[in-house]
């Protein structure tokens, strides 16, 4: 465990060692862009929408005080979604499908020796394969929690009001009460660590595939578990460093 | 040229190579040959830098690789074109920006005569019209002779190949040979090739080093490999059956 963790240090070195031009790397930050922050969208919003919607209606089922005033439905689940559902179900989520895409390609170029097609070259191949997935992975994912968000509030919104569970004027009234802008700033900070720890985890678990399909197929799995718990410890660090008083 | 001098190699008790040194000479194809798990590929690995030995050194024109900083280890791979055993062509990237790629990447070369370096790389190789074609979409041949297009696009001083006809029928088996040592000759560069293909051997082996569990046992030209003297490889080069009718004449 602990060699690991170090060869992931020494892995996180290399990519800023003998790099290629800016040229050579705008090109490569750009196609990941689309492979990453477009190819996830429709998913990403899908997700999102739904999630906002059932908990909508289980915040509802939870609020049968009359004491209780029906906006608190909405304050409820946008807390939730800006400081929770958005940026770290959404990570588990683009674990699952991004970081499992990024090890699978670097494990398959590592078997098929593309990976020793690079280095004969002359060309860091942590640094060209790698580099451009985090750095489009850092740009993309705070966009994709942001679209999370908004789609989750508003299939909230959707199912509230189209059930008669809130009025749509209580929905809104609930969003903007007691709005703390310090939560979205949390939310982006969260969303800018978890790219980071989703692409680095998984570009290291797939590079170091050694062996045949099978050990890729591992690698994969590995990707996705890795990540999820580095963003499980990171977001509870960070909601104790960022949100405790 | 590349000398190598006392290469050693062990993975956890096993020793792959041991002490193997040799020169590989320029304009002529150098192979490396015999049987299955002898430490061939590792050898050439190691000559290449993609596995470190354990101790030994390798020598390019008198460059000491693994003694080299940095820089000049970058600088000697960039003078190297390498065939692999599955041709390692990149999956996402066609045909042309296969080969193109060494000139993409490192050199300031304008597109028109980087293209027109491509398809003069793909004629020598025998390959036309094929420039727009995926990787999955050409046999595994052409993916040989691609792959040899992209090592030599950069005009590399050293090139190499790691079992070249694998998987190929004997008549591209011949074509893949000659091609490498057409280029061997024509561009006066030092060709390391590992092979346990008797037809290769007979072809294109002028010079030979044969390597036995680990160790180098012999080492000359393939006019003299029939007589060696050497049990081993007598054993290696008479397995194969035409050989084998040839031993009797």
């Amino acid at each position: 465990m602990i060699k690991e963790i170090g060869k992931y240090f020494i892995f996180l070195g290399s990519l800023f060692v003998n790099r290629e031009s800016f040229k050579t790397y705008y090109k490569l930050v750009l196609d990941e862009c689309m492979t990453i922050g477009i190819g996830s969208l429709f998913l990403v919003a899908l997700v999102s929408t739904f999630i906002g919607a059932v908990t909508t209606v289980q915040t509802a089922f939870n609020m049968v005080s009359d004491f209780i005033p029906k906006y608190v439905i909405s304050q409820v689940v946008r807390e939730m979604v800006i400081l929770e559902l958005a940026p770290t179900i959404m990570a588990v989520i683009y674990a699952g499908k991004v970081g499992s895409s990024m090890a699978s390609g670097l494990g398959t170029m590592r078997i098929t020796e593309q990976v020793d097609a690079l280095e004969v070259m002359g060309i860091n191949s942590i640094s060209y394969l790698v580099l451009p997935k985090i750095i489009a992975s850092v740009l993309m994912y705070p966009m994709l929690v942001i679209t999370a968000g908004v789609c989750a509030l508003f299939g909230g919104y959707l199912v509230g009001t189209l059930t008669g569970i809130i009025t749509p004027n209580d929905f809104v009234y609930g969003l903007r009460s007691s709005y703390n802008e310090f939560t979205v700033v949390f939310a982006l900070i969260k969303s800018l660590v978890f790219a980071f720890l989703v692409a680095s985890i998984s570009s290291f678990k797939g590079y170091n595939t050694q062996g045949g399909a099978l050990e890729v197929g591992i690698s994969s799995t590995q990707a996705v578990t890795s990540s999820v718990i580095a963003v499980l410890i990171a977001d509870y660090l960070l909601a104790q460093l960022l949100l405790s008083i | 040229m590349i000398k190598i001098q006392s290469i050693t190699k062990t993975f956890g008790e096993r020793v792959v190579l041991n002490e193997i040194s040799g020169t590989f000479e320029k304009g002529k194809p150098n192979l490396i040959i015999g049987a299955s798990g002898t430490g061939k590929s590792v050898l050439l690995k190691s000559i290449v830098g993609l596995t470190k030995p354990d101790y030994g050194q390798v020598f390019y024109d008198g460059r000491d690789f693994y003694g080299s900083d940095r820089e000049t280890k970058i600088e000697i791979r960039r003078e190297m074109g390498m065939l692999f055993q599955g041709g390692a062509l990149f999956d996402s990237k066609n045909v042309e920006q296969n080969v193109m790629f060494p000139l993409d990447v490192l050199t300031k070369m304008p597109q028109e005569e980087k293209l027109e370096r491509v398809n003069f790389c793909l004629k020598r190789v025998g390959l036309e019209n094929v420039n727009s074609k995926m990787p999955s979409e050409i046999s595994g041949g052409m993916k040989k002779r691609v792959g040899i297009a992209r090592a030599i696009v950069n005009n590399p001083n050293y090139l190499f190949c790691d079992e070249p006809n694998s998987g190929l029928d004997p008549q591209t088996s011949i074509l893949i040979d000659e091609l490498i040592l057409d280029l061997s000759e024509d561009l006066d560069i030092t060709t390391i090739v590992v092979t346990h293909d008797m037809n290769s051997v007979m072809g294109i082996g002028e010079k030979i080093m044969f390597l036995y569990k680990g160790v180098k046992l012999w080492e000359g030209a393939n006019t003299d490999i029939t007589h060696s003297g050497v049990k081993e490889l007598d054993d290696f080069v008479f397995a194969n059956k035409v050989m084998n009718s040839l031993r009797g004449k």
